[in-house]
């Protein structure tokens, strides 16, 4: 029998290995580089970068929940500029492929953002977070109207060539309406999910804990939210999705690829354990060779055959 | 050519090499960690993970580094068992492991003769760290509500040259008053001032300390979850805007950090990220 192979090609971008770095949790890479191997993941999504700095929200930005935590970072990042002189030279040299995901405050920018990306070295594709508040809109994000979604990557999609990676929010009533607008618009892949929306209040201070008093909650408590619309989104688009949401072992990372995952991202489960990526990748391998199976495409979407539906 | 800034940190499998419960509440852990007391300046924290055994998905929990063995490789951390971190962290036994990332972060400068040290409940770890660090003259004031909190043992701070000021808001034990009132106190006969605590008593001390020309340092404190430098969550408002305490600090000058700790208005619907 052959040797498993973890390669995958996620939407025209190769990988080596299924396994990503999720957009944020990772920051620019760097301050993980003495933490992990990075030859176990297949690529960086680079933290979040608009044509402008964005400070990020007042503090607190971070608590935790019962297996999950809930971030009100608010996209802070340096700008497309400072990003590309200082962010990411050092981001091409770690080695796995880079994907840069995009921000904007309306469409204009996001498009600005991906047109200032063209002709830059080393960058593999671009993921648009549509999940940003957009302003014309009372902050309700993109993400939440298959329309909007349409227009933003639909104005992206005419700036680059590259691989373009859409990554949904899941605060939606009906994810797929938006992925099937998405893969319209031109999307090589969809990837989801981003956070859920949430807050805590702090009881001795009676008011909210964040400084933006909501954040984001990602962990594992989110898994099984997040599972589901990979199922769900997977069964309704052609291109290739990659899945994310909870991912703390290489059984999570293999149940989405059951549901439909082409490949899978990992964020706050580096926090737990910055080496993830590299059991991640091994316990996919054993998977492999245990249920005999030599390439990955063999499993995804398999349990959506090898079982029986169930509709919620 | 990889150009890669080589960190200085290091996630290590650490052996618990004592514990005590020094008061009701207070927890000192010690643990072999030569790959972090080798470089580890007083300042500096560690994040220290949940015990593996606990099977609990927690974030790290960053605590100063309250002393080390340089020699022995020994690194000493106290923390008040405040909340579901704290709490498993003090479960471990000595012979058992917990993995440390660290050491992190920017520390103190180093204290010239006539430094005033203030401590203010368990802002005492990182100042036993400085206290031990040198051997000139120089004050150090602790202060906590009562007695019972003070839960430093007194032979960690026997130092040559080190004058100990306690100071509980009841009176239970040294001076009766709050750490500040006493610092005033002292603040114009020193040659600069480094503090640990509340915010409060760091916005104090920072506005007494600049009305004298003072120098001062204060190590502040933000909920992290990276704690190297990565996830921007830790951010504290500076004049140079946020700065992450994790990598920008924890210690930073008194005067360009803000302390007040008031949130302004938000405008993000969505939350996120
Ligand atoms: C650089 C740095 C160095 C530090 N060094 C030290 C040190 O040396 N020693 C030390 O003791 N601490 C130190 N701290 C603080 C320490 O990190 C925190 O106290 C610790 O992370 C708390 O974790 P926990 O799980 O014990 O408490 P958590 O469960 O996180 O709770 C923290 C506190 O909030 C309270 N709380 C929880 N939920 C709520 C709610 N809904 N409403 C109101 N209150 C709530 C808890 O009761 C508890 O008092 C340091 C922090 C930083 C950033
Ligand atoms: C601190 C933090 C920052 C994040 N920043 C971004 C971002 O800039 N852009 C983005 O698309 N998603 C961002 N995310 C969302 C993650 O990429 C991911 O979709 C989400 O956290 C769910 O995965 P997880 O449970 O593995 O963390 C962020 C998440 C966290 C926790
Ligand atoms: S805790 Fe992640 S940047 Fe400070």
């Amino acid at each position: 029998m052959s040797i498993p192979s973890a390669c995958v090609n996620l939407g025209g971008i190769e990988l080596d290995t299924p396994v990503l770095a999720a957009s944020g949790p990772f920051g620019h890479g760097r301050e993980f580089e003495v933490l992990l191997d990075f030859n176990s993941l297949g690529g960086i999504i680079a933290k979040g970068v608009s044509l402008e700095p964005w400070p990020g929200n007042p503090p607190p930005r971070i608590a935790e929940t019962a297996s999950g935590l809930l971030n009100a970072v608010g996209l802070h990042n340096p700008g497309l500029n400072k990003f590309i002189e200082d962010d990411l030279p050092l981001l091409r040299e770690l080695g796995p492929k880079i994907i840069v995901n995009i921000i904007g405050k309306n469409v204009k920018d996001y498009a600005s953002v991906a047109a200032g990306l063209n002709g830059i070295e080393g960058i593999s594709g671009l993921e648009i977070n549509v999940s940003c508040p957009n302003l014309k809109a009372g902050g309700l994000s993109f993400g939440t109207d298959p329309d909007l979604t349409y227009c933003v990557v639909a104005a992206v999609r005419r700036e680059t060539a590259l691989p373009l990676l859409v990554k949904l929010t899941p605060n939606v009533n009906d994810i797929v309406s938006v992925a099937i607008a998405a893969e319209e618009a031109g999307a090589d892949v969809i990837s989801l999910i981003n956070t859920l929306s949430g807050m805590i209040i702090d009881i001795e201070k009676k008011k909210p804990f964040l400084g933006n008093r909501f954040g984001g909650l990602s962990g594992p408590a989110i898994m099984p939210v997040a599972l589901k619309m990979v199922w769900q989104v997977s069964e309704a688009v052609q291109v290739p999705v990659l899945g994310m949401g909870g991912i703390t072992s290489a059984s999570d990372a293999i149940q989405f690829i059951l549901a439909g995952a082409r490949a899978v991202a990992v964020g706050s489960g580096l926090f737990y354990d910055p080496d993830l990526p590299a059991k991640i990748t091994g316990g996919i391998l054993a998977y492999m060779s245990k249920h005999k199976v030599t390439s990955l495409s063999e499993l995804e979407g398999l349990a959506h055959t090898g079982g029986d539906k169930v509709e919620v | 050519m990889k150009t890669l800034i080589k960190q200085d940190y290091s996630l290590e499998n650490c052996p618990v090499t004592e514990k005590l419960f020094t008061a009701t509440g207070f927890c000192r852990l010690t643990f072999y960690a030569p790959s972090v007391t080798t470089e580890a300046q007083p300042g500096q924290f560690v994040m220290v993970h949940m015990p593996a055994s606990s099977g609990r998905y927690m974030l790290p929990r960053p605590y100063s580094i309250c002393s080390v063995d340089r020699e022995n490789g020994q690194l000493v951390i106290f923390f008040e068992v405040g909340g579901r971190g704290g709490e498993l962290i003090s479960t471990v036994e000595p012979g058992t492991t917990l993995r440390l990332l660290g050491p992190l972060g920017r520390g103190f400068p180093k204290p010239q003769a006539g430094s005033l040290l203030v401590a203010g409940g368990m802002g005492i770890a990182p100042l036993v760290f400085l206290a031990k660090s040198t051997t000139v003259p120089r004050t150090l004031i602790y202060g906590s509500r009562t007695a019972a909190r003070m839960a430093c043992p007194r032979e960690d701070l026997d130092l040559p040259g080190l004058t100990v000021v306690e100071v509980t808001e009841d009176g239970s034990r040294g001076e009766r008053g709050t750490a500040c009132e006493i610092a005033e106190r002292y603040i114009p006969s020193s040659s600069a001032v480094f503090a640990c605590g509340p915010r409060q008593l760091l916005a104090a001390l920072a506005e007494a300390a600049a009305e004298r020309d003072i120098a001062a340092w204060v190590s502040v404190e933000e909920r992290m979850a990276c704690g190297i430098g990565a996830c921007l969550g830790c951010a504290v408002r500076t004049d140079q805007g946020y700065m992450r305490v994790c990598k920008d600090g924890p210690v930073f000058p008194a005067g360009e950090v803000n302390l007040q700790d008031e949130h302004t208005e938000c405008l993000c619907q969505s939350g996120g990220n």
